[in-house]
């Protein structure tokens, strides 16, 4: 987790809050680092983590998670990290016939209509275990990403159900929170990833969206993050809150300044 | 971890110190850290041998291997590391990029990997036989010689007195670096020996031969000749032991998988032919799964995508977010530009749109983002564009247009930090 991150979102690893949707978006530039974040702010923060990854390997999060403080194999194996690598898993259920239903079924199928074995697996693995004491503060789902969905095969529909159906079994009724990573095409015109960001930017309760620069390059700015609190279920006319920050990526760290305030310019 | 020392095949947990390594297993992930164990472990199975034609990076521990282009691996952070996928973007005419994938497959032979070339449109017994020949150390220096002026071999040692600041910019090197058994240097215009194609082991997949025969799969939304291309290279690999199933039976290598052309019509898809396909995501499941199989072994892939025919955009956004490191190649030949005083030294654009952040927050991206290419008599060089100096008394209007045309045009730099749409006039 990038502590200035965390003194802009005003939250901390202790103070968590519960039941929330976070949407993280990326336009014309890669917003993985946002993911790093959470993960490794989730599993600092006492929380059972699900995280399906669909874009890269587990070893690659876990050198990454490495740098940032938390061991993922340590995570997995007490129990607190439950990691389905979905480019693994991929061709394990493409070329050999799985008997029982697996949470990618759907790659397998020519019209995937739903998502329901994945939501199974994600239900499975958040659900409390009942030996008494709760060992883990909430549980929290993380996906990375819901884009590659549909290059996948499934609908913008069957994705945002999925979604919902998370949301209802994490959010709601087991006061966790859900993170997910979109991106968006910009002009590239996906009508279907348009939906899809659409339609999770009016159910979330925050949105980070890391853009690039609007005038190209640059070395020393790598982006601009743009942080919006929304509150999906109220209907106040109040205005939400959002912040803009531009940054900048090292090696073990992410720097936020404000607008124009690089170290590099000053 | 049960799960994994239970498996046949135990690639990911790549971690310092993991207690997988400890058991003795002969982990085999592209992703591994190389470098001295923590002191944890017992450092039990996995002392990395080191394969021919590898290097580690020395940003992140990757292992890499070239593109059999020296050039584009400077450009590339060093090369490209194994179990990650490189898509070319075609020229307009696929004039250039052939020699990009056909630069690949001679490194491959060169280094003793193994081949996997897939075609649809030429077979690959013929595709190898127009492989460049490579270039020895000695000539190479006298090729250079006739192309490039003398006195730029001398003149590193030179301070710089009045312009002094263009001290600092970096050079480029044109030609061949002294120490490298890592990227070799290709003579275009020769045809590699046979005996170097014959001493090597290579797989064909030419699609017309291989479509006779039915598969007996059900049929997921996949085209009939994607399909048969997955199976075959799973089979290669798994046969093989690329992905680490006979760990015990010979040396590691690498396979080296080349796919020409994937997504023209040849091989029944129709992105390229209409902008509503009804299969769209036919090209794009196949690049996951392929990823999928080249992250579980040890191999590196490189297709050729005529982006230019896709009329739809989002499936070229699609399929940049599935790939690992994506090049575009832009000629000039038959475009306006071709008469672009600008442009008169070079056969085209190259454009590094993609650059993964393996094991990282960031990616190895380079400063240069104007980039040309050159075919010359014998050689595929790529340079930093520069703009000439405006000599002209009277400055035309025409030529200023020119200019400032060709500047927006390729402004917006590399996708992968940021991209812009507006041009700032100053």
């Amino acid at each position: 987790m990038f502590p200035e991150l965390n003194n802009l979102l005003n939250t901390t690893p202790d103070r968590a809050e519960q039941g929330k949707l976070t949407l993280l978006c990326d336009a014309k530039t890669d917003g993985s680092f946002l993911v790093h974040h959470f993960l490794s702010f989730y599993l600092k923060a006492n929380c059972k983590v699900c995280f399906v990854a669909f874009i890269q390997s587990f070893s690659h999060y876990n050198i990454v998670a490495q740098k940032l403080g938390v061991s993922l194999t340590t995570a997995r194996e007490r129990g607190q990290l439950v990691f389905l690598e979905g480019l693994k898993s991929s061709v394990d259920v493409f070329f050999r016939a799985q008997e029982e239903p697996h949470p990618l079924q759907f790659l397998r199928e020519a019209n995937a209509e739903n998502l329901q074995p994945l939501y199974e697996f994600v239900r499975e693995a958040l659900k409390p275990v009942d030996n008494g004491e709760a060992a883990w503060r909430c549980p929290v789902l993380l996906v990375d990403d819901l884009s590659v969905l549909l290059s996948l095969g499934v609908g913008a529909v069957a994705v945002l159900d999925f979604i919902h159906y998370c949301r209802a079994t994490v959010c709601c009724e087991l006061k966790g929170n859900i993170v997910a990573l979109v991106h968006d095409s910009g002009d590239a015109e996906d009508e279907e990833n348009d939906i899809l960001l659409n339609g999770l930017s009016h159910q979330s309760h925050l949105i980070l969206r890391a853009e690039g620069l609007a005038t190209g390059f640059c070395r020393d700015v790598h982006g601009q993050l743009r942080i919006l609190w929304r509150r999906p279920s109220q209907l106040t006319a109040q205005r939400d809150r959002s912040l803009t920050y531009q940054y900048k990526i090292q090696d073990k760290s992410v720097s936020f300044f404000a607008k124009g305030m690089s170290p590099a310019v000053l | 971890m049960a799960a994994a020392a239970a498996a046949t095949c135990s690639p990911g947990a790549g971690g310092l110190g993991s207690a997988v390594a400890a058991a003795g297993k002969n982990s085999v992930t592209s992703f591994q850290r190389r470098g001295p164990r923590a002191s944890g472990s017992d450092g039990g199975g996995s002392r990395l041998v080191s394969i021919a034609g590898t290097r580690p990076s020395v940003r992140n521990g990757q292992l890499l291997v070239s593109s059999g282009l020296p050039a584009l691996d400077q450009l590339l952070g060093g090369g490209l590391a194994v179990g990650t996928l490189l898509l070319i973007e075609e020229d307009k005419y696929n004039i250039y990029s052939p020699l990009l994938f056909k630069y690949f497959l001679a490194e491959g032979i060169i280094n003793g990997h193994t081949l996997l070339v897939a075609s649809s449109k030429e077979d690959p017994a013929d595709i190898l036989q127009e492989l460049p020949a490579p270039l020895l150390n000695d000539n190479c220096k006298k090729e250079f010689g006739e192309d490039v002026c003398n006195h730029k071999t001398s003149e590193s040692n030179i301070k710089m007195k009045i312009a002094w600041r263009y001290q600092l910019l970096p050079k480029m090197e044109p030609g061949p670096v002294s120490s490298s058994r890592f990227g070799h240097y290709y003579d275009a215009s020769k045809r590699i020996p046979q005996e170097l194609i014959e001493a090597s082991k290579w797989h064909g997949f030419f699609l017309p031969e291989k479509m006779s025969s039915t598969l007996n799969v059900e049929s997921c939304s996949l085209t009939h000749g994607y399909m048969k291309l997955l199976h075959f290279i799973q089979n290669i690999i798994y046969e093989e032991g690329f992905d680490g199933s006979n760990p015990q039976k010979k040396q590691k290598n690498i396979l080296r998988i080349g796919i020409q052309n994937l997504g023209s019509p040849l091989w029944g898809d129709d992105i390229c032919c209409t902008e509503n396909c009804k299969n769209s995501q036919s090209l794009t499941k196949f690049l996951y799964v392929l990823r999928g199989l080249l992250r579980t072994s040890l191999s590196v892939c490189i297709i050729t995508v005529p982006t230019h025919l896709i009329q739809n955009k989002a499936i070229i956004a699609r399929l940049t977010n599935l790939s690992d490191t994506v090049v575009g190649l832009e000629s000039f030949i038959g475009s306006e530009r071709d008469t672009n005083p600008l442009y008169k030294d070079y056969h085209g654009l190259i454009h590094i749109r993609q650059i993964p952040r393996l094991n990282n927050l960031i990616g190895d991206v380079s400063d240069v983002k104007d980039l040309a290419f050159k075919l010359k008599r014998k050689l595929f060089t790529i340079e930093r564009l520069h703009l000439p100096p405006d000599l002209s008394d009277t400055v035309s209007r025409s030529s200023k247009q020119g200019l400032a045309e060709s500047a927006e045009l390729r402004g917006p730099g590399c996708g992968v930090m940021a991209g812009g749409k507006t041009h700032l006039d100053f």
